[in-house]
């Protein structure tokens, strides 16, 4: 029989996340710290609205851009929250998560042999996404100096000829890292100059702990080079409703909404009509949310501190990316270690790029009882290996 | 005070839903000095919820000393902001008989007194809980806790329809709580969420 599988597919790697999981799920009384989603439930004004859609009887295909009404409301939540105006018509899109407009994006722009840019640590798809679009993905490794911040430095280093589109992943899921206005508009004149597309995915964009985020797009000259990749997954609690968008240049936002009609058709209509309910009346959850997590964040900071754990102070998302150095472990060790002598799940920095080596990522998308349990016991495992240190 | 008899949860902190529009708000108290008072919602908004909190816990979480939270708890206490510290139990997984009823009370205002010294009549029984004064068909909610039916129709027909003042009483016994004081009762909730996931 002939191989069923293609090159492309068998050259990706899978999740370095897997055999963590495989091994945590069998384990009892395993604290996680591993997740990347909130731990909120969707609000309930959000679900009685999904709820009420289906009662309704809203069960059918939307139009391919999604619902009208949910589009204007992004665009005017987009004008409201990041200064940026959007044609609710021509240039906004709404996706099976940000996921998927991350996926065809790459697919709607890339020609073989584009080279598209990923500064890393970052999150897990963009890679893959980029292969299987013919694209060929040139890493950029930001740096811990830095607080994880791309600099026009790297940025410059990596930009060839065939360089195309550069993938912007903040706030940043692992390292929790922003950009501020000034960072951004370093990179927006190298953009410009190069005249380079920015893939700028803002998922994380209300989870902020020290001012409000900046869109690049809202920098002069951006919008017209500019996607901007939203969702409400992590600000309204709604992962698995499986629900974002994309607003962006009118050209690409069609070409994207070609791929989008004949690979998906629309994103779930139920989902849409909560997310309706969600931007009409979810501002006060999720500033609620945000100051939740900014406790968790600052009781984490000062847990760390006593434990005599290394860690730069992220002002993004809901993850803190400790240094694990002084232990002379790899960070895949570390972190199985940690899982099979105290129970906690944690991921490797690695999982989101090599030069995460040396790191862990830890979510603070738990109640303050867990994460007190959790710390507890890494305390107590990071306490043993220092004495094993002096024994040697 | 009364010890907490029925579920009773700090149900006397004089504060308002929050946080509403946050931002705005933050704005408007902080150009009207109100800093402070920022702080002393937040740590209300946490006390109303867990009174037991380590005040040096509070402080990390709020991101301050825990000197400066521990000065505006006593303050808050001095100004009667907050009123007493009550645990919220569910009485049904006791071996303790509770009858709870909410009695509406319809009365006659007393010139130069309103409603006040007729409350005051009612609510200086140890066996009522909470005294209300209510918008509507009646005026006054009056919560009752008894030890059973016939100690709580006792009372409605001994002491409270007596009063001169009390024109009628209609009462209600609470079959079952579901939820009080925000609070879901013994209902556990577990972590859905996959272990790990990117």
């Amino acid at each position: 029989m002939r191989n069923p599988l293609s090159k492309k597919v068998m050259s990706i790697e899978p999740s370095g996340i897997r055999k963590f999981f495989d091994i945590a799920n069998e384990m009892e009384d395993v604290v996680s710290l591993g997740v990347g989603e909130p731990d909120f439930d969707t609000p309930w004004h959000v679900r009685d609205e999904g709820i009420y859609s289906l009662e309704k009887g809203r069960t059918f295909y939307t139009s391919n851009s999604g619902l009208k009404e949910l589009r204007v409301e992004i665009c005017r939540y987009l004008k409201r929250r990041c200064h940026i105006e959007y044609d609710p018509l021509h240039e906004t899109l709404v996706t099976v998560g940000g996921s998927e407009a991350i996926d065809i994006a790459l697919r709607a722009m890339l020609d073989p042999g584009d080279e598209v840019l990923i500064p890393q640590p970052s999150y897990v798809s963009y890679l893959p996404c980029v292969v299987l679009a013919d694209g060929v993905p040139v890493t950029i490794e930001l740096k811990e100096e830095n607080e994880f911040r791309l600099t026009k430095e790297e940025l410059l280093e990596k930009i060839t000829d065939r360089t195309k589109v550069l993938v912007l992943p903040f706030p940043n899921n692992p390292t929790g890292a922003v950009m501020r206005r000034s960072d951004l508009e370093a990179i927006a004149e190298v953009v410009i100059e190069h005249d380079l597309f920015v893939l700028s995915d803002e998922i994380y964009s209300e989870l902020t702990y020290q001012g409000d985020h900046v869109s690049i797009a809202s920098l002069p000259g951006m919008r017209e080079r500019t996607l901007t990749i939203n969702g409400f997954s992590k600000s309204y609690a709604m992962t698995g409703w499986r629900l974002g968008y994309v607003c962006g240049p009118r050209d690409i936002i069609e070409q994207m909404t070609k791929i989008h009609q004949f690979a998906i058709m629309c994103a779930p209509t139920t989902s849409q009509y909560a997310a309706v309910e969600a931007m009409r009346n979810g501002d006060e959850d999720v500033s609620r949310m945000r100051e939740s997590y900014n406790q968790r964040r600052r009781y984490l900071m000062n847990a760390f501190q006593e434990i005599g754990l290394k860690c730069f102070e992220p002002f993004g998302a809901f993850y803190v990316f400790p240094c694990i150095k002084e232990f002379g472990m790899s960070s895949e060790e570390f972190a199985m270690r940690l899982l099979e002598e105290e129970h906690v799940a944690v991921v490797p920095g690695t999982a989101f790029g090599d030069c995460g080596e040396g790191f862990l990522r830890i979510s603070y998308a738990y109640s303050i009882e867990d994460l007190k349990i959790a710390l507890e016991r890494l305390g107590r495992f990071i306490g043993k290996l220092r004495k094993q240190k002096c024994q040697d | 005070m009364v010890p907490a008899a029925g579920a009773a949860c700090r149900e006397k902190v004089n504060i308002h839903g929050l946080p509403a529009a946050q931002t705005v708000r933050y704005f408007l108290t902080y150009i009207s000095g109100g800093y402070e008072k920022i702080m002393r919602e937040q740590i209300l908004t946490f006390l109303e919820k867990n009174s037991k909190i380590d005040l040096g816990e509070l402080a990390i979480l709020l991101g301050s000393s825990e000197e400066v939270i521990a000065n505006e708890v006593a303050q808050m206490e001095k100004e009667q902001v907050i009123c007493g510290y009550h645990t919220l139990i569910d009485w049904e997984k006791t071996s303790q008989e509770k009858v709870t009823a909410l009695i509406e009370v319809r009365v006659t205002p007393q010139r130069g007194q309103g409603f006040d010294s007729i409350a005051e009549r009612i609510y200086n029984y140890p066996e009522v809980q909470s005294v209300y004064l209510i918008s509507g068909a009646y005026d006054l909610l009056v919560i009752l806790q008894g030890k059973s039916l016939r100690e709580v129709s006792a009372f409605v027909s001994d002491k409270l329809s007596t009063l001169d003042t009390v024109l009628s009483t209609a009462t209600h016994f609470i079959l079952k709580k579901y939820k009080d004081y925000g609070t879901i009762l013994g209902k556990k909730t577990k972590d859905e969420r996959m272990l790990m996931t990117p």
